[in-house]
């Protein structure tokens, strides 16, 4: 039996990396320190693996030779006018680096899951700016937390014991030290762990956000209740919020993704800044797919822009609403795409997925999904941090590396390396044409 | 790789005392040679031009965390400079804030072949590398943050000499570190709290430790560990009307250590960085001026220190800085967007764009107290020029920097544009220094390779890595005091970049990619105190940051082209 000390766990945004797993015969066995969710990828990733290249023919996918998909993937994109590159958040930075210089190469539009998640969150950096900082500074220092649409608990299992309420740090010694306020449209696992809970009316987050605001700078806000919330109570909140001696935000998808979207991250983003003139206030997104952070971040270095990237003129153009995913299958533009890990099929409203399916769809993938299942060539791939090795980033934006804990099975190669295959298909494509 | 003969050029190199011979440079593998076989060889006719070594900036904002949220918090900065794919260049974008591949691209069209990134956490070191493994055409390194470390604090408040120098030395091997930077030392940590540090001898919170015993402890361990490069620092109160004096007083602290160097001369041993920032007089926003004269003296009168500009050049650009407390002032002050990122147990930092205006009676006064120190310091080996881009400006407006040192027509010509009322309150007017080319070379390469200890760089002698510059600059035609815009322009654009022996640019374009190195420093301590230390950081390891330790280590299989330098430390 072999034991990797230190793994990096490739399942949510907070990328444990104390995990030590046991391999016997290429199989893990065990995954100590992980949580549940962690613990379920480790031991049954290997469940419902793509077990070939395909091709579809005739409506039917039929299993082919990895030279076959590469070549045929490359022939759509290079036929393309307008191709999309889609995904990467489940893959190494590497993956992420190869996929851009790839969508350079064939003139499309890369985009990635941020784009129906947390991309109201990275506008509001364009917007406001952020005052924000690493997890550990939170573990260190933070008296008041603040989780505000995001279920923690469910969705981040470990977040509180290694980075925010239950943890303990330099100068906070677990959860006797520090105060949870949930603020959520559900009473969620998190809000019953809470030390309180503010439920506000669904939709109604732009509405609390400024009546808090209102209250911080101690003006009057003229109404009985907002949100459902009575005023008072947000007063006794923005008093709270001042007079702690560090506070912090964590936000998620109940914010980012319900009604007034970007307006509520704005506004939370504001109200964080105004709360430095009165003591310490810091905010962050819970982000969901280990690295989707990753894909931020180069895509941010290598072409200045986070997601939804336009390459068709030759530089990168960026403008959410337009160059992103959805706005651009909704008007009909694109003619192909390449989906990295993920199941867009699955997820996105039933009429974009209508056209989605109408262009050609490449998929890949380690495993089935509703999106690997309707695409026209499917290319298996391995797993990020379990099968292949590189980096990633910490919903925090903290680099870490990802193990190779087991070999891959015959057949199948990582992201990056199918990536390179197609990028240099392509580039001979085009030198015949 | 094909021999290359530079032949016929007006050579500038002061290192090697040339000063504008026309004599032939040969290049073999890389390096600069005696002679090739010029039937065999690339040969570059550079009559009429001037060719210098390549460009070795010294302290330039251009990767890491900080960098990227500046690049996030802008996307109005990159649409100015959109920048498509070529057949050898990626595409990019970006001024304030540029893209990696465009700020290789960039450096390298205007001769540059080095540039060292001077500021970021030890923990963020793995992203600081994977920026720079996607930054081509220019060699890099990092100096790490130590100014409000706990280690530190702690070292230092346990009077553990030895223990502190061996934790440098642990941590810059193990994050690929190159230097020792300060920044704010104390004030970082106070921030966390929301406050800061005041004046030198007020103790750090929790930790019981001055500012000025950071920068002493911190100035010896330097010293002991025989680093090639000195304390890098940015001291506190940056940015505050009367700071000058809290400057010198820090520069002064440091002074008993420095070592005498074979001419009996004490070596540099602090680096002020962007001076510009820490040098007023005045005692508010309505009276402040330049404090550039009383720094001038003092390290005129001193050789231990070395500085760099920081020259202010108005534009719309990006402050940033491990320095929070000072950024959040900013923010307060011109009400701009603001990002603050505080890094456990290590630094802090801070985001805010700005827009210089000739018309800002402070802004005037800042473009100013760049320049008076530059020339007011006499010897142009203490004197680096920069804009710490992107904070005064971007690397890219170096040649109107550069023409500004070297003409003084330049100056007098841009003084008629700016606030008035500064005009009034400066002594640059009467100033009637103008850099000579050579001058300018030490300012830009020798002197900035030597203060960083790169034997190699920064002159064109035999042995040395072949990074070369040719300008069209015909100085039988052009007097740079007086046509200065001809220089500018040359400057922007060189007619040759040559990186390792290769012609990298042609016609101020990119024609060649190539990935450069990534330096760092292994200082070796001795083996029992190295392990005894390295036993402690493990112990204090899981308490203080939220990864493991062997997770916080860099490995060498992450970077391209990794160039470790390797001391014997004194410890
Ligand atoms: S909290 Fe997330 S990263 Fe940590 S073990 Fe669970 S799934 Fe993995
Ligand atoms: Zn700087």
């Amino acid at each position: 039996m072999e034991i990797f000390q230190d793994v990096v766990c490739p399942v949510c945004g907070c990328l444990c990396d104390d995990i030590e797993v046991s391999v016997e015969n290429n199989k893990i066995v065990k995954a100590r320190n992980a949580c549940a969710m962690g613990t379920t990828k480790f031991l049954n990733y290997n469940n419902d693996r793509i077990p070939s290249p395909m091709i579809k023919n005739n409506g039917v996918q039929k299993p082919v030779s990895l030279e076959e998909c590469i070549e045929k993937t490359a022939e759509i994109l290079v036929k393309a006018k307008y191709p999309l590159i889609y995904g990467l958040s489940l893959s190494s930075v590497e993956s992420v680096k190869v996929a851009i210089e790839l969508t350079e190469e064939v003139g499309g539009v890369l985009d990635n899951q941020t784009s129906v998640c947390h991309g109201p969150g990275v506008q509001g950096i364009h917007d406001i700016g952020e005052s924000t900082g690493s997890l550990g500074e939170i573990r260190h220092r933070a008296d008041l937390i603040i989780a505000w649409g995001a279920n923690l608990q469910e969705a981040h299992p470990r977040h509180m014991e290694r980075y925010s309420y239950t943890s303990k740090g330099r100068y906070r010694n677990g959860k006797e030290d520090r105060n949870l306020i949930v603020i959520d449209v559900r009473e969620t696992l998190t809000a019953k762990a809470a030390d309180k809970f503010i439920q506000i009316e669904q939709g109604k987050d732009f509405e609390f956000i400024n009546a808090l605001r209102t209250a911080l700078r101690l003006e009057q806000i003229q109404k009985d209740k907002v949100a459902g919330v009575p005023v008072e109570e947000i007063e006794k909140l923005a008093e709270v919020l001042r007079s702690c001696e560090f506070g912090v935000i964590f936000f998620g998808q109940g914010v980012t993704q319900v009604n007034g979207k970007g307006r509520n991250i704005d506004g939370l983003f504001s109200l964080t800044r105004d709360l430095n003139s009165w003591t310490k206030f810091l905010i962050m997104p819970a982000r969901g797919h280990f690295n989707v952070a990753g894909v931020n971040q180069v895509a941010t270095w290598q072409t200045g822009f986070p997601y939804a990237i336009d390459l068709s003129r030759g530089y990168p153009w960026y403008n959410p609403g337009e160059t992103t995913i959805i706005d651009i299958i909704r008007r009909g533009e694109s003619d192909a795409t390449l989906v990295v890990g993920s199941d867009p099929i699955a997820h996105f409203p039933p009429a974009i997925s209508k056209r989605l399916i109408n262009t050609p769809l490449i998929s890949i993938d380690p495993a089935h999904s509703m999106t690997t299942m309707v695409s026209d060539v499917v290319i298996p791939s391995s797993f990020a941090g379990i099968e292949y090795e590189g980096l990633a980033y910490r919903m925090d934006g903290l680099c870490l590396p990802l193990k190779k804990l087991v070999k891959e099975p015959d057949n199948t190669m990582s992201d990056e390396k199918v990536l390179k295959m197609i990028l240099a298909k392509v580039r001979e494509l085009k030198k015949v044409n | 790789m094909q021999d290359i003969l530079i032949k016929n050029g007006t050579v500038f190199d002061p290192i090697n005392n040339i000063d504008g011979e026309i004599i032939d440079i040969a290049i073999s593998k890389g390096k600069i040679v005696d002679k090739v076989d010029e039937s065999n060889a690339e040969v570059i006719d550079a009559s009429n031009k001037i060719v210098l070594p390549g460009g070795v900036d010294i302290h330039s904002h251009i990767a890491g965390p900080k960098v990227n949220m500046g690049r996030l918090l802008r996307p109005e900065d990159h649409y100015r400079n959109l920048k498509p794919k070529t057949s050898v260049k990626r595409a990019g974008v970006g001024t304030s804030c540029p893209s990696t591949f465009t700020t290789g691209y960039e450096y390298s069209e205007m001769g540059y072949t080095t540039v060292f990134e001077p500021a970021n956490p030890p923990l963020k070191m793995l992203h600081v590398i994977d920026e720079f493994n996607d930054t081509p055409m220019i060699d890099k390194a990092c100096y790490p943050l130590f100014g409000s470390n706990w280690h530190v604090m702690e070292y230092l408040h346990d009077n553990k000499e030895d223990e502190l120098a061996a934790y440098i030395a642990w941590t810059l091997r193990s994050v690929k570190g190159y230097a020792c930077k300060l920044v704010n030392p104390g004030g970082v940590e106070q921030w966390k709290w929301g406050g800061d540090v005041e004046g030198l001898d007020v103790a750090v919170g929790n930790f019981g430790v001055t500012p000025r015993e950071i920068v002493k402890g911190m100035c010896k361990a330097v010293q002991r560990l025989n680093l090639p490069h000195s304390i890098h620092i940015h001291a506190n109160n940056l940015g505050m009307p009367g700071n000058y004096e809290t400057s010198i007083e820090t520069l002064d602290s440091m002074r008993e250590y420095a070592k005498e160097n074979t001419n009996g001369k004490p070596n540099p041993i602090a680096h002020l960085t962007h001076v510009q920032f820490n040098t007023y007089g005045g005692t508010n926003w309505m009276n402040i001026t330049s404090g550039a004269e009383h720094l001038a003296k003092y390290i005129n009168n001193n050789d231990h220190v070395s500085i760099d500009l920081g020259q202010v050049v108005f534009s719309d650009t990006t402050t940033m800085t491990a320095d929070g407390p000072f950024e959040h002032k900013l923010q307060t002050l011109t009400g701009n967007r603001w990002v603050n990122a505080d890094i456990e147990a290590e630094t802090g930092c801070g985001i805010v764009p700005i827009k210089y205006k000739k018309s800002n009676y402070i802004h005037a006064i800042m473009w100013v107290t760049g320049l008076e120190a530059a020339l007011m310091i006499d010897d142009p080996w203490k004197v680096c020029m920069t804009t710490d881009h992107p904070n005064g400006g971007y690397f890219t407006t170096y040649p109107r920097v550069v023409t500004w040192l070297m003409s003084q027509k330049a100056r007098e010509k841009y003084m008629e544009k700016v606030n008035k009322r500064a005009k009034s309150r400066t002594a640059l007017e009467s100033l009637d220094r103008e850099y000579s080319f050579s001058d300018v070379v030490i300012s830009t390469r020798a002197g900035t390779a030597r203060l960083l200890g790169l034997n190699d760089k920064g002159h064109l002698g035999v042995g040395a890595d072949a990074d070369v510059a040719v300008y069209n600059i015909d100085l039988n035609k052009i007097d740079p005091a007086i046509q200065y815009w001809k220089v500018r322009k040359a400057l922007r654009r060189a007619d040759y970049t040559i990186k390792d022996g290769e012609i990298v640019v042609k016609d101020g374009e990119v024609v060649k990619s190539v990935p450069g190195r990534s330096y760092w420093v292994d200082s070796k301590v001795s083996t029992d105190l190295a392990k005894s230390v390295e036993s402690e950081i493990k112990e204090k390891f899981k308490d203080y940051y939220t990864i493991q330790m062997s997770n916080y280590i860099v490995a060498e299989k992450n970077i391209i082209n990794s160039s470790p330098i390797t001391v014997q430390a004194e410890v």
